[in-house]
């Protein structure tokens, strides 16, 4: 850790020195974190803006790089409604369970070689666990919010993400037993190879290629992002689960979807691209920070999850559970036999 | 074979990839909208905006105080009094548009004798408060003198059109 020597140096022991630059670089990250959700949140009104002709944001400050800090500033100075029939606990409780478990989850994610607050071994039964509870903060809303649509959009919202955790957790097996490891920067690091063509050592040139865009569609499904949005579906849900919430509430509900898609950005260069890498093991390229890449590649992932939304209509119900269901569940099962079967028959072992 | 080729489009996305490839090149295709508080787009002569009361070169006001746009006024949005001024000459003492009520029809300029009454191209003068858009004689006049130029050289060039 970077502060703990500085901090021993001020004359602390280890164990407070440790302990207190972990806090410190917990709230580096976090601000890091939530600057660039700002920025990811003008970029994917941006994206939607150009595929749609318009200009999109461009008053706060130069081409609008400010508008989120102002929509932030109005977020926080409006009005806290809380409905009469609201259950209040619960209510105000439910926006700060799904902003903290998407807080929560990137905690395990390696934003560079030994970049990581937890490396732990279990680290994507982690991730599994945390975005499996992000479903609690979406029924505590809806069923706190004591209005029907809120409800309806509740009971969908968590049928879906449970529907697609499952094709998630599928694709998640066979990435693991292609790496051999349940610790992500160990999944990084099996990715790497000698040569220059570094990229095409990643997972998403091998076997697991057909698990690629499972689970890219299965992560829309999952965030509830477009065309999968049926839990907000404008024209019969209103706005979806957070119907009822303004002011700072509502914000967290924002904030926790935006980093829930970022973080499926980063779980895609993670499992399929890399992670910290460069895509070229040559001098310009691997002397880039490997933060520099992961957050690259977080954006090129976001821009395509967002020229999804801009260019996909929206599935019907029945159609997407028909998809997570019964096209990527089997799927998934069949190509975690086929990439077993490879790492056992044509790796000889090593899973 | 229409299964086969119906499987391998939706395995390989092909929709989807044809669909992304034309958005991309709406993309990085020219907007379609404008920068709006900077830029603006092009206003027919005939545009009906905001009302005005012209006056003649010498500064007289051209409104006679006919009352033509009063009657044929469909929102009921014009209120005039009048009576001889000093001179002898016949002149409104009030001449009020409720901007709330007004429809923008355009009756009122085809109505008036003497082109007193115009709607202008003005389309910005939104206000905070409602008493502001009450607009009285002094209003329309201070407007008729700020929009003089623009006024009657779109009248002029509409002049061949009627």
């Amino acid at each position: 850790m970077i502060f703990t020597h500085y901090f021993q140096t001020l004359g602390m022991s280890y164990p407070w020195a440790w302990a207190l630059s972990q806090i410190a670089s917990m709230l580096v990250f976090l601000v890091c974190l939530l600057v660039m959700v700002a920025f990811i949140l003008l970029y994917d009104r941006k994206i939607f803006a150009a595929v749609q002709m318009r200009r999109g944001p461009n008053v706060v400050g130069i081409f609008g790089l400010l508008q989120s800090f102002a929509d932030l500033g109005k977020y926080l100075i409006k009005e806290v409604i809380i409905p009469a029939g609201a259950n209040k606990v619960i209510f105000l409780l439910a926006p700060l369970v799904s902003a903290t478990l998407a807080f929560a989850a990137w905690a395990v994610i390696p934003m560079d070689q030994g970049w990581v607050f937890a490396d732990i071994n279990v680290g994507i039964l982690y991730l599994f666990a945390v975005s499996s509870l992000g479903v609690y903060g979406i029924i505590m809303a809806g069923w706190a919010s004591n209005s029907k649509y809120a409800f309806l959009s509740a009971c969908r919202a968590a049928a879906q993400m449970v529907s697609y955790e499952v094709s998630i957790g599928f694709v998640l097996v066979t990435v693991l037993l292609f790496a051999g490891s349940l610790n992500l920067s160990d999944i990084v690091r099996a990715q790497t190879a000698p040569g220059v063509l570094a990229f095409l050592h990643w997972n998403w040139c091998t076997i697991l290629f057909p698990m690629l865009p499972i689970f890219f569609v299965s992560a829309i499904a999952e965030t509830n992002r477009p065309p999968f949005d049926l839990v907000e579906a404008e024209s019969e849900l209103v706005a979806g689960y957070f119907v009822e919430y303004s002011s700072t509430p509502f914000l967290l509900f924002y904030l926790a979807e935006f980093l829930n898609i970022c973080l499926m950005s980063a779980m895609l260069a993670i499992l399929f691209f890399g992670g910290w890498q460069s895509p070229l093991d040559i001098w310009p390229l691997n002397a880039v920070p490997g933060v520099i890449w992961l957050v690259i590649k977080i954006w090129f992932f976001f821009f395509l999850f967002a020229m999804v939304r801009a260019f996909v209509p929206r599935y019907r119900y029945d159609q997407l559970m028909r998809l997570g269901w019964k096209v990527f569940l089997p799927t998934t099962l069949v190509w975690v036999l086929v990439t077993a079967a490879w790492v056992v028959y044509v790796r000889h072992g090593g899973a | 074979m229409a299964f086969l080729d119906r499987a391998a489009r939706s395995i390989f996305f092909w929709e989807f990839l044809k669909s992304f490839v034309l958005s991309m090149r709406y993309f990085v295709g020219k907007k379609s909208t404008l920068n709006y508080p900077f830029e603006k787009g092009p206003i027919s002569p005939r545009f009906r905006g905001e009302h005005a009361l012209r006056r003649y070169p010498n500064g007289e006001e051209r409104c006679i105080a006919c009352k033509l746009c009063e009657a044929v006024c469909p929102a009921q949005a014009i209120t005039i009094e009048a009576e001889p001024r000093e001179d002898g000459s016949r002149r409104t003492t009030r001449y009020d548009i409720d901007m709330v009520k007004c429809i923008y029809c355009g009756l009122c300029q085809e109505a008036c004798p003497v082109d007193a009454i115009v709607e202008g191209p003005n389309f910005e003068y939104s206000t905070e408060t409602r008493e502001e858009l009450y607009y009285n004689k002094d209003k329309l006049l201070a407007n008729g003198d700020r929009w003089e130029r623009e006024i009657a050289r779109n009248l002029e060039l509409d002049a061949p059109y009627r």
